[in-house]
């Protein structure tokens, strides 16, 4: 089969819709344009109607006992502040400490920066150079003032899968309420909040092959009924926890993209694993110094993360963007400038931060593309070490830490 | 970001990429920048030390495209300069040709230190053959 260019290998940044899931939607935007709080009409039925079957398969996807359990969000994001600010206010009189990890997305480590600046306390357990979090470091971090632990259930750049369960369990011995940002793992990986413990959980659906716009947050109703103190005022939509119009066709498609992930996660997952491990077995193989990031083992099925020592990531995207799209930790490709927090938590310098390139694979992947990217990808990287005076100097047997580099 | 045509250019072909021969005479090395700044530039001029005149330059950069493309125009305009005209050349001048945007004028302040580091270097090899300027000096 011909290729087709340009590649997509950025799907832990977003998916692409599904094909069946738009055509679930579409209905939605015309004929069947009904606001779900329209009590006393048929297109309010119909589209209530429509918003509860997404949400039961959606709590379905997720192992909740009760569809209501989950809120409509714009995304990740709002899920995971509604999360995080709506349990830090609710349960203040409680306490002031919240406990979270280093390697969070953006959405969790600023929603708890801005906390601390409104009085709270956050401990930010650092990990294991393979992403892990120690369960022990977490427990300890816990007090008699925690109110909440968040911890991420697959990191974004390394895929690293932690171990929630673990954490959930603790969390409920400890009489404190377990968030977990599922985002990169719901529709992936096997989530059940019930069997997990998990409170709190973030999802959305642009990156489960639904819409962009559209998220959720589960909030446990029984053993422990959490509560949450709302962001925004309004016609208390989503019992009371996020008021706003619901995006109905933007939640449908939300709904039947959580139906194609549970019904294929299996297979799918399998695949996108062989897949990912041929590519990771082709660079590594045949490029020097090149690092894997995180955890080989406990890993998204679709994650691939490498740090090519002596060039830069940005420089590496750059050869390959015209056919492969794929995404790096270097400070020139991130919006705040720094380099991949994320990769300097594991331990490694930071140049090999700035040296890091995510492989993310999606369901329309195919095997050729696989074999392209890798063998591109090569090319690339021997390019730009022809032209890395770091390189050089390394290949001259000089320790590079030995150097006095002269910075801005 | 889309990239300058100037920047995908220099970067997919780029200009006098390599280094000289540790005894060629008449080089100026310059090493600028940190691995842990995600950008690090050798430079190296190669100057006729009868006329004072740049016959080469070299380059070797780990950075980004707009790095790369900095360091590469760099050489390029350095070939054919005196040492003294060569110091002249602005980081600006490198914003201006490259259409480098805010976020990427950091490349090219790195540029222009590096031809400065390289000079310097150069100044210093050569000092007992040079006059103040850097030109050679006249034998009687």
């Amino acid at each position: 089969m011909a290729l087709k260019f340009p590649i997509f290998m950025d799907a832990q940044s977003t998916t692409p819709c599904d094909p069946r899931v738009v055509e679930a939607m579409l209905p939605y935007f015309t004929e069947k344009f009904g606001h779900p709080a329209s009590r006393n009409h048929p297109f309010g039925w119909e589209a209530e109607g429509a918003v509860d079957a997404a949400r039961q398969r959606i709590a379905s996807l997720l192992g909740a006992r009760d569809p209501k359990e989950l809120v409509f969000t714009s995304g990740g994001t709002e899920a995971i502040n509604l999360a995080l600010k709506g349990a830090a206010e609710m349960y203040r009189e409680k306490g002031n400490h919240i406990v979270t990890t280093m390697i969070e997305q953006r959405a969790g480590l600023d929603t708890c920066k801005r906390l601390e600046r409104q009085g709270f306390e956050v401990t930010y357990v650092p990990v294991r150079p393979s992403g892990l979090v120690d369960v022990d470091d977490v427990g300890r971090a816990i007090t008699d003032r925690t109110i909440l632990v968040s911890v991420m259930f697959a990191n974004n750049e390394i895929g690293t899968l932690q171990d929630v369960a673990a954490i959930g369990k603790l969390a409920k011995a400890r009489g404190v309420i377990f968030h977990t940002d599922a985002t990169q793992a719901v529709g992936k990986v096997p989530v059940d909040v019930e069997a997990m413990g998990i409170d709190l959980l973030s999802c959305t659906a642009h990156l489960m092959y639904g819409p962009k716009g559209v998220g959720a947050l589960y909030v446990r109703r029984r053993g422990p009924r959490v509560r949450l103190q709302p962001m925004l005022d309004g016609g208390g939509h989503e019992r009371g926890m996020r008021s706003g119009t619901l995006p109905v066709p933007l939640i449908v498609g939300f709904g039947r993209a959580a139906e194609l992930c549970a019904e294929g996660m299996p297979e799918e997952g399998a695949r996108l694993a062989r897949l990912r491990d041929r590519l990771q077995d082709m660079i590594l193989s045949r490029v020097d110094e090149a690092f894997l990031n995180g955890d080989p083992a406990r890993r998204l099925p679709h994650n691939l993360n490498i740090s090519f020592a002596y060039v830069e990531g940005e420089s590496v995207l750059m050869g390959l963007n015209k056919e492969t799209a794929l995404a790096s930790g270097s400070a020139c490709t991130s919006a705040t400038l720094e380099p991949s927090y994320v990769i300097a938590a594991l331990g490694a310098s930071t140049e090999l931060a700035h040296s890091s390139i995510r492989f993310s694979l999606h369901r329309f992947n195919t095997e050729e593309e696989v074999e392209f990217v890798g063998k591109r990808t090569i090319e690339v990287i021997g390019r730009l070490r022809d032209m890395s005076p770091l390189y050089e100097l390394a290949k001259e047997g000089v320790d590079l830490k030995s150097i006095r580099w002269k910075a801005e | 970001m889309a990239y300058s045509d100037k920047v995908v250019d220099h970067y997919n072909n780029p200009r006098n990429v390599g280094s000289f021969g540790k005894e060629t005479p008449g080089v100026g090395t310059g090493l600028v920048g940190a691995p842990e700044c995600g950008d690090v530039m050798k430079l190296q001029i190669r100057v006729n030390l009868d006329t004072g005149v740049i016959e080469d330059a070299k380059f070797k950069t780990f950075g980004c495209g707009s790095a790369i493309a900095s360091s590469s125009l760099a050489t390029e305009w350095l070939k054919g300069k005196t040492v003294d005209e060569a110091a002249k050349i602005k980081n600006t001048d490198i914003v201006n040709e490259l259409r480098l945007p805010p976020v990427k004028i950091h490349c090219s302040v790195l540029a222009e230190d590096a031809i400065r580091a390289a000079l310097a270097d150069y100044r210093d090899r050569y000092a007992d053959k040079l006059d103040g300027a850097g030109a050679p000096v006249a034998s009687a």
